[in-house]
């Protein structure tokens, strides 16, 4: 509840700052303000996922689209083939940054939006996402491999494979809810929302945000690293102890 | 309950976690084989991540196989002196298969080396314990005679060092039980389990030994080897999840308890009998997986990086 009422706060703070400012300086005002409810998704013990919602104002007519995307790795997709009756996997090309999330939120179609290329240029929509891959090889080589990455990511719920809906309250003030999953990979993420006018970019930002662990799990994963081995001693002897105690209470029963 | 495991990065069902734990610990209390074989795919198949599957699994097993030999222990039913002389074997071997899999690793292909030798082997082993048990049940029904203990070839009787083990009322070469160990002990770090599965057949059709000691022994000496396992794994590559084995070890320790009393009411030839058919089902499943077309013939894995 709070958090909600919170976000109710920021989203008056903003129509009641950013409006009025983009008002009075049309002329090099900037076109579009937004920001996001949380800075920080922090992943403690009992995390399931959670709602991250993009607001903002933007001046005049127009669309707007929203980007949300992960940490960025290189990815090896392989291909299976079939030797003997046993799959295996047969070739692989590898893909460099990657972002292991990736989300896209529209108030219009894709199609409707803007021409494919620009679509392109800013990563907007699944298939307007560009991907490098490692090394050279045909194009439908190519293709065939980043669809299958595609298809991983999308079984992954990590990626989605319609755009969400960025919604409209009055002709300037837009909003957008989306999920963060609770198999969200830690590191830093970026909202890039833009306003985009007959079909081209007027207005564009970028807001970063940050998912991390926190509580005891984090001091667990710290630990881990830091100190590996009396980590390592620690989970034996918990293990050790566990089972002889378990031992000894079932003789009494 | 949905709860969060800081190592595997994933939210993970609690219960869901804590009955496989108890299931296992079920079938290592019964069999004396662990249940890694069933769980690590398992855990898996839940999203945690292979190489933490593997760690958390190996840390759960110490937990498992003590609270299971503890309990044989108290029946008198541990050959620590037989089980000594496999670990020394195991532990050597499974150094050695360390290296085994790094260079397997550089030719390519481990993953499908691993699952053709599980199919193989499991294969073999399981068509021949079922066939034997079958053989003795029918006798036992027939209320034959039972059958001789093993007969050693002359070669083995012929190798020296030999050793009294009084519990096993076996008198042998400790070089037997030795190259036992050394070769599960391979196999263990290349396929990544206790190698309670090769071990125990090993035990009772190699050297002979009552089955009624085997699954004690067997334990006694995992527990050493996924100790081993567990600190080598915790040092180097941080994959060891604490809060996945705390939750694992729980159900696993009580079921252990459970399998091991079960396992006393039953006669030793169904036990066999029952073992054979689980290391079948197993088998079955990663040839079903190796020969039916995947779903998706393209997989990904995410690049790791150096920190």
């Amino acid at each position: 509840m709070s958090a909600r009422f919170t976000l109710r706060l920021l989203f008056v703070a903003v129509v009641a700052f950013a409006a009025p400012a983009l008002a009075a300086r049309p002329a090099v005002a900037q076109a579009l303000v937004a920001d996001i409810s949380d800075h920080l998704v922090a992943i403690t013990a009992g995390f399931t996922g959670t709602n991250v919602v993009v607001f903002g104002a933007v001046e005049g007519e127009g669309d707007v689209a929203i980007v949300v995307k992960g940490p960025e790795r290189d990815i090896t997709v392989r291909h299976k083939g079939r030797i003997a009756g046993i799959w295996v996997n047969e070739n692989e090309l590898q893909f460099v940054g990657v972002p292991l999330f990736y989300l896209v939120a529209t108030s219009r179609p894709l199609g409707e939006l803007a021409p494919p290329d620009i679509l392109k240029r800013h990563d907007i929509g699944l298939e307007n996402m560009r991907l490098a891959a490692k090394r050279a090889v045909p194009k439908e080589e190519n293709q065939e491999f980043r669809e299958g990455l595609l298809r991983n990511k999308l079984r992954q719920k990590l990626y989605f494979a319609e755009p969400f809906k960025v919604s409209f309250l009055t002709g300037r003030l837009f909003r957008s809810d989306f999920y963060i999953p609770a198999n969200v990979p830690i590191g830093t993420y970026s909202v890039e929302v833009y306003f985009i006018r007959e079909g081209q970019v007027v207005g564009a930002q970028t807001i970063p945000f940050i998912v991390s662990n926190a509580g005891v799990g984090a001091d667990i994963q710290y630990f881990a690293h830091a100190h590996s081995i009396f980590y390592g001693i620690i989970a034996i002897f918990l293990a050790l102890a566990a089972g002889w105690g378990a031992s000894v209470a079932f003789r009494r029963i | 309950m949905q709860i969060y495991l800081p190592i595997a990065e994933v939210s993970v069902d609690a219960f869901v976690i804590l009955g496989l734990g108890g299931a296992v610990g079920f079938l290592s209390g019964l069999f004396g084989a662990g249940g890694a074989f069933l769980l690590t795919p398992l855990l898996i198949f839940m999203g945690v991540p292979p190489p933490v599957a593997v760690g958390s699994v190996a840390n759960e097993l110490i937990a498992a196989s003590v609270s299971g030999a503890m309990a044989h222990w108290r029946r008198k039913n541990v050959d620590f002196r037989m089980g000594g002389v496999l670990l020394v074997g195991g532990l050597l071997g499974s150094g050695f298969g360390v290296w085994l899999f790094g260079i397997l690793r550089k030719l390519g292909q481990i993953d499908l080396t691993i699952s053709v030798s599980y199919v193989l082997f499991l294969g073999t082993i399981g068509v021949f314990m079922l066939m034997e048990s079958v053989r003795a049940i029918m006798r036992h029904l027939n209320k034959a005679p039972p059958a001789r203990r093993t007969r050693h070839p002359n070669w083995v009787r012929a190798l020296p060092l030999k050793l009294r083990f009084q519990k096993s009322r076996l008198y042998i070469s400790a070089l037997l039980p030795f190259g036992i160990g050394f070769f599960v002990g391979i196999l263990s770090a290349i396929m990544g389990v206790g190698g309670g599965f090769v071990l125990i057949p090993a035990m009772i059709y190699l050297l002979g030994m009552p089955t009624a000691m085997v699954a004690g022994t067997s334990l006694f000496q995992i527990i050493f080897v996924s100790a081993n396992v567990t600190f080598l794994q915790a040092v180097s590559h941080q994959t060891v999840d604490i809060v996945l084995a705390a939750i694992l070890l729980v159900g696993a320790v009580v079921g252990a308890q459970y399998g091991t009393r079960f396992g006393a009411r039953l006669p030793a030839a169904q036990l066999r009998g029952l073992l054979a058919l689980m290391v079948l089902a197993v088998c079955g499943k990663l040839l079903f997986d190796l020969v039916v077309r995947p779903a998706d013939l393209y997989s990904i894995a995410v690049v790791p990086v150096d920190l």
